[in-house]
């Protein structure tokens, strides 16, 4: 019996295919694959650095009273952020109010109702130009439309500022949910008789929600940490908020100020807090996936 | 059940037929003098045809023929594409299609369609059936529970899937899921079944057991098919039409076409010679 192999070798010579450039396209394709692996150790490299250094100085302060407490005064030692955490939470779910529901409404206009109209081309276009706009651009304008109108630093302002922030990130990511909903659900669904409307509602939210919800998350996760939009609008405060009309503690802001103070127990509670705050965000997303996840 | 919410005579129920007149003796669609445009590109030209009720009527042909723009027509569904119009008309039971009082969801619930790929929701597979009563704001578990046990029994697949009602209708086999989109097609009681290839993606046994299934359907339903499979076509249904370049080449009973048709193109297509 021949040996298989240099049968198939033959018949490659009849093609006239050398099949010596066969072994180096196979080993080219090893290369590139151990390549891709190689480079995906490598970008995680960062991300489990920072990580490592977020835990490792954070965890030593990490305590129930930082979340019962106030900051403590310069030079002082104890107490904690309670008001910036609260104040955090506070001014994201109003950016995520804000820009929430009108993000997601417009990436159903743009997909479902009038896909190559003027409007839908419009929104999208100036969606994309928002995403690329700076964020401290973000909290001069709400600077210049809420604090300057109402005379006031607030934690309003604050969330307005991270809601403009917001906006383009979920409206474009939404839009790219629903687009990946397959044509055939839409058919088979107006083939029944439902109207736009039911469709959307019952067919298409329904399985664009976990993406939407991965689009939301992102802007949560960005807005949470931005720093630049809350100086100028939310400042900081080193007391329990009352209202939403005064100067409000941020963690992005408290990890600001502290970290570029001389005093030692200062910048360990500033590792702290982005530790809180990495833990947050987590929470967050993994809250919201779990939630949010198709049924099926 | 709900009734649809337009003003078309409802249809005999099936068997109640008035005595003397057979199935089939009066056309339930009509196409007239009908020209249909994707934008400046021309699809059908000056078909005309009448398909006749509680018949199986084939539509076959080569690809890009315009069989299947020709019966998504009939429920209006090519109007989900933008740039596309038409001239001529179609009725339903002697009403235009285009009648301004007949909204285009009542439309659809008397002609319903079952799509070449099967697409049941991600739901379960009763709320996949119920679903078209569910839009309608039928709330009425009794009557919910009785129409899914109806439909799934008229699509042949109630034995099988009886005891996980409530799982997700994706976990069926392919040929079970086309049988689903069937039972969620019937769940309205349309007057008119269209079916765009429906056994393209399936196995030969799946193809089998929805062949079997429609000409069961056609007791109670007129039952319009798009097909590509010759054998298909002859083996259920009554009615075929051949369609070429977006013409209707040649229409009658299917004995007729297959037998001894009139066109030379119709027998050049059935005998395999091009197409």
């Amino acid at each position: 019996m021949d040996n298989p192999l240099t049968r198939a070798e033959d018949f490659f010579k009849e093609d006239g295919i050398d099949s010596s450039k066969l072994i180096g396209r196979s080993l080219g394709n090893r290369l590139l694959t151990g390549l891709c692996i190689a480079l995906s150790f490598a970008a995680l490299v960062p991300l489990a650095s920072i990580l490592y250094l977020v835990v490792k100085n954070g965890l030593p302060l990490l305590g129930w009273s930082i979340f019962t407490q106030l900051p403590p005064a310069a030079g002082m030692t104890g107490g904690g952020f309670g008001n910036a955490v609260i104040g955090t939470l506070l001014m994201v779910g109003i950016g995520l109010a804000l820009s929430g529901p009108p993000g997601i409404l417009a990436a159903i206009y743009i997909c479902e109702y009038e896909p190559g109209g003027r409007l839908a081309s419009i929104t999208r276009f100036t969606a994309k130009l928002l995403t690329g706009i700076p964020s401290i651009i973000c909290g001069v304008f709400a600077f210049a439309a809420i604090v300057l109108a109402t005379g006031k630093f607030s934690s309003l302002a604050g969330g307005v500022a991270l809601g403009v922030l917001m906006l383009p990130t979920i409206l474009l990511t939404s839009e790219q949910a629903l687009l990946g909903v397959q044509r055939a659900y839409r058919e088979a669904s107006y083939g029944l008789g439902a109207t736009r409307f039911q469709t959307i509602r019952r067919i298409v939210l329904p399985e664009a929600m976990p993406a939407i919800m991965t689009g939301v998350m992102l802007a949560v996760a960005r807005a949470a940490g931005e720093t630049a939009p809350l100086v100028f609008t939310a400042l900081f405060s080193q007391f329990w908020m009352s209202s939403l009309m005064e100067p409000t503690a941020s963690l992005a802001v408290l990890i600001y100020n502290f970290s570029i103070v001389p005093f030692e127990y200062q910048v360990k509670m500033a590792w702290t807090a982005s530790l809180v705050l990495v833990l947050l965000v987590t929470a967050t997303n993994v809250t919201a996936q779990l939630v949010f996840s198709k049924k099926h | 059940m709900p009734d649809a919410t337009t003003t078309l005579p409802r249809p005999a129920q099936a068997g109640t037929s008035p005595p003397g007149e057979m199935p089939g003796e009066r056309p339930i669609i009509s196409v007239r003098d009908f020209n249909f445009f994707y934008g400046k590109n021309q699809a059908l030209h000056e078909v005309a045809l009448d398909i006749p009720e509680r018949q199986v009527t084939a539509f076959i042909g080569p690809s890009g023929c315009g069989k299947t723009t020709l019966l998504r027509n009939f429920n209006r569904m090519n109007e989900l594409i933008d740039g596309v119009r038409h001239t001529g008309d179609i009725t339903l039971a002697g009403r235009s299609l285009w009648d301004p009082a007949l909204e285009v969801i009542a439309l659809r619930r008397l002609v319903g369609m079952v799509f070449q790929r099967s697409n049941p929701f991600a739901k379960s597979i009763y709320e996949n059936v119920v679903y078209s009563l569910r839009i309608c704001g039928l709330r009425d578990r009794a009557l919910l529970d009785e129409a899914a046990e109806r439909s799934l029994r008229g699509a042949a697949l109630w034995d099988e899937v009886k005891d996980r009602l409530h799982e997700s209708a994706l976990g069926l086999s392919g040929g079970q899921m086309q049988r689903l989109c069937i039972a969620r097609a019937i769940a309205n009681r349309p007057k008119v079944l269209l079916m765009d290839e429906p056994c393209s993606a399936l196995d030969p046994i799946a193809t089998a057991r929805v062949e079997q299934l429609i000409s069961e359907l056609k007791k109670e339903f007129t039952i319009v098919i798009v097909t590509h499979n010759m054998q298909q076509a002859t083996r259920c249904s009554d009615q075929t039409g051949f369609f070429y370049l977006g013409k209707l080449v040649e229409f009658g009973t299917t004995a007729k076409i297959f037998t001894s048709p009139s066109e030379k193109r119709t027998e050049d297509y059935i005998t395999g010679r091009f197409g």
